[in-house]
């Protein structure tokens, strides 16, 4: 994947992968307007991912959801000096060329959006602005980095307030993980055949042992002890979409989940940041979920 | 090398640092909380995102103690974000940034542009032996001016066009060193190296 740098270059594989690395630790929340952007800010986010309506809301709304309007994505960029990220429809190149003509710092190619293409991702080399892309197993997240994707999260279940989820993906990635490097070299192309993903990204994770992007969680994390939990888990940092803005006192929580992942191995600091927040949004159910409903199958 | 080396461990590119320094053979370690602040010769303030960091120094009550430290003259690296908070002054902040002052420089926060606009770039820096740097400039800052006693290790190659043209990226005064790019992310640990031998100066003075 590594191709020839000329002496100054601007979107090399370094540079887009290297914003991730400096995001790790960090929380990225979900924002509908500059007010909401600021007070991500003031609590401590690392970067702020703007759209028109959060998860919960896309859910309850139902139709097609659409990348933000440029106006509302320009005036949160300008109320903030931390990154900004925002969505596109998976596949929806267009829509991801004009938010790197707005300037965003990172194109999320979202599962909560409505896909605008059921065979094809975003041909994500194509850019100079990085992609982080939801995933849902190894495969999926190599099949996205194959397309040149520089970030992943786990998908989770967008807008349900349900950790579960989160888990199950985030368990999924890191246990197929494991498996390839205990496996005998010769075993790989078999694996990678498995997987469905290209064989020398499936050798570069079975000798490293790790994703060679950095991977944060998403999907469905509504409390400081759900971060700590997937941070605990092997999450390099956290996406919350409703959590936040859903719940009874925005700006406490917002704070509580920062402070659980930085420090995601410390209960007497999680016990103490939980205490009094208020309300947690309304969460819901994902067993008895009707596979329509399910955000975390869009996308393969 | 008796007492451990830190890195600043709130959030950013810890993991890097923390290998980089091992690579160079010093013991490093995780610094988040004031008694782990005091056990660690000399401090590497990672890349990161400087208006986070500032709200977590202060709220994990590491601000003061960390002044108190960089006054009596602990040594300290900072990279990117590291050096925006080392950092006198820095423009395009949020007014209440904290600055540790460290360093008698001005910095632009975001200088460059955008994420679009980060980029790499080989780079020739004052006291690192074997050939240019390669430097990863992601949403860097840039010296805007500096002080005196501030020593510069290097600036934007002149073939680079526009006003980051010959811009100071590298810098040190006294035990400070700081660059807005990224030595951690090459694996090349040669400016890590500059900064240990700095901080095995300032062991073996006591």
């Amino acid at each position: 994947m590594t191709r020839p740098e000329p002496a100054t270059a601007v979107g090399t594989g370094g540079v887009k992968r290297g914003l991730a690395d400096m995001l790790k630790g960090g929380v990225i929340m979900d924002v509908v307007t500059p007010e909401q952007a600021k007070i991500a800010e003031d609590a401590g986010a690392v970067a702020v991912m703007a759209l028109e309506r959060v998860p919960a809301d896309i859910r309850a709304d139902g139709g097609v959801a659409r990348m933000s309007d440029p106006d509302m994505i320009t005036g949160i960029v300008d109320a903030v000096s931390i990154p900004v990220m925002a969505k596109a429809r998976i596949g929806h190149f267009v829509e991801a060329q004009v938010l790197q003509s707005l300037g965003v710092d990172y194109v999320d190619e979202s599962e909560v959006l409505t896909p605008a293409d059921e065979a094809h991702h975003i041909d994500k080399w194509a850019f100079t602005v990085p992609f982080v892309c939801g995933a849902t197993n190894l495969g999926e997240a190599l099949r996205r980095l194959g397309e040149g994707a520089a970030m992943i999260r786990s998908k989770g279940e967008a807008g349900t307030g349900n950790v579960v989820e989160a888990t199950r993906h985030m368990r999924a990635i890191r246990s197929e993980i494991r498996a390839l490097s205990r496996m005998d070299p010769q075993e790989l192309y078999a694996a990678a055949k498995e997987l469905r993903a290209p064989v020398g990204l499936v050798q570069e994770v079975a000798e490293s042992g790790r994703l060679p992007v950095v991977l944060f969680t998403a999907g469905g994390i509504a409390t400081p002890a759900d971060a700590a939990m997937m941070m605990q888990l092997g999450a390099e940092g956290v996406f919350v979409g409703s959590g936040i803005f859903k719940s009874g006192d925005p700006a406490r929580r917002a704070e509580a989940i920062v402070r659980a992942t930085t420090f995601h191995d410390d209960p007497d600091v999680i016990a103490k940041v939980s205490a009094g927040l208020g309300e947690a949004m309304v969460g819901r159910t994902t067993t008895d979920m009707p596979e329509h409903e399910r955000l975390a199958t869009r996308g393969w | 090398m008796s007492a451990p080396v830190g890195v600043l461990a709130l959030q950013g590119n810890i993991p890097e640092h923390l290998d980089a320094l091992r690579a160079c053979g010093a013991e490093a370690v995780p610094v988040r909380r004031p008694s782990e602040l005091a056990e660690v010769a000399g401090l590497v303030l990672p890349g990161g995102e400087s208006t986070t960091l500032s709200k977590l120094l202060e709220a994990v009550e590491l601000l003061e103690p960390l002044r108190e430290r960089l006054r009596a003259g602990m040594p300290a690296f900072g990279s990117c974000a590291g050096m925006i908070l080392l950092a006198r002054e820095a423009i395009d902040a949020r007014p209440d940034q904290h600055q540790l002052g460290a360093l008698d420089i001005t910095v632009r926060r975001n200088a460059f542009g955008r994420q679009v606009a980060s980029f790499e770039s080989d780079l020739a820096v004052t006291g690192v032996a074997g050939g240019p740097v390669r430097a990863v400039f992601i949403r860097a800052p840039w010296v805007e001016s500096t002080g005196r006693g501030v020593e510069v290790l290097a600036r934007v190659p002149g073939s680079v066009a526009g006003p980051a043209s010959g811009k100071v990226v590298a810098v040190r005064q006294g035990p400070v060193m700081a660059t807005a790019f990224h030595p951690e992310q090459t694996g090349d640990a040669r400016l890590h190296d500059l900064f240990l031998r700095r901080v095995r100066d300032s062991v073996a003075a006591g």
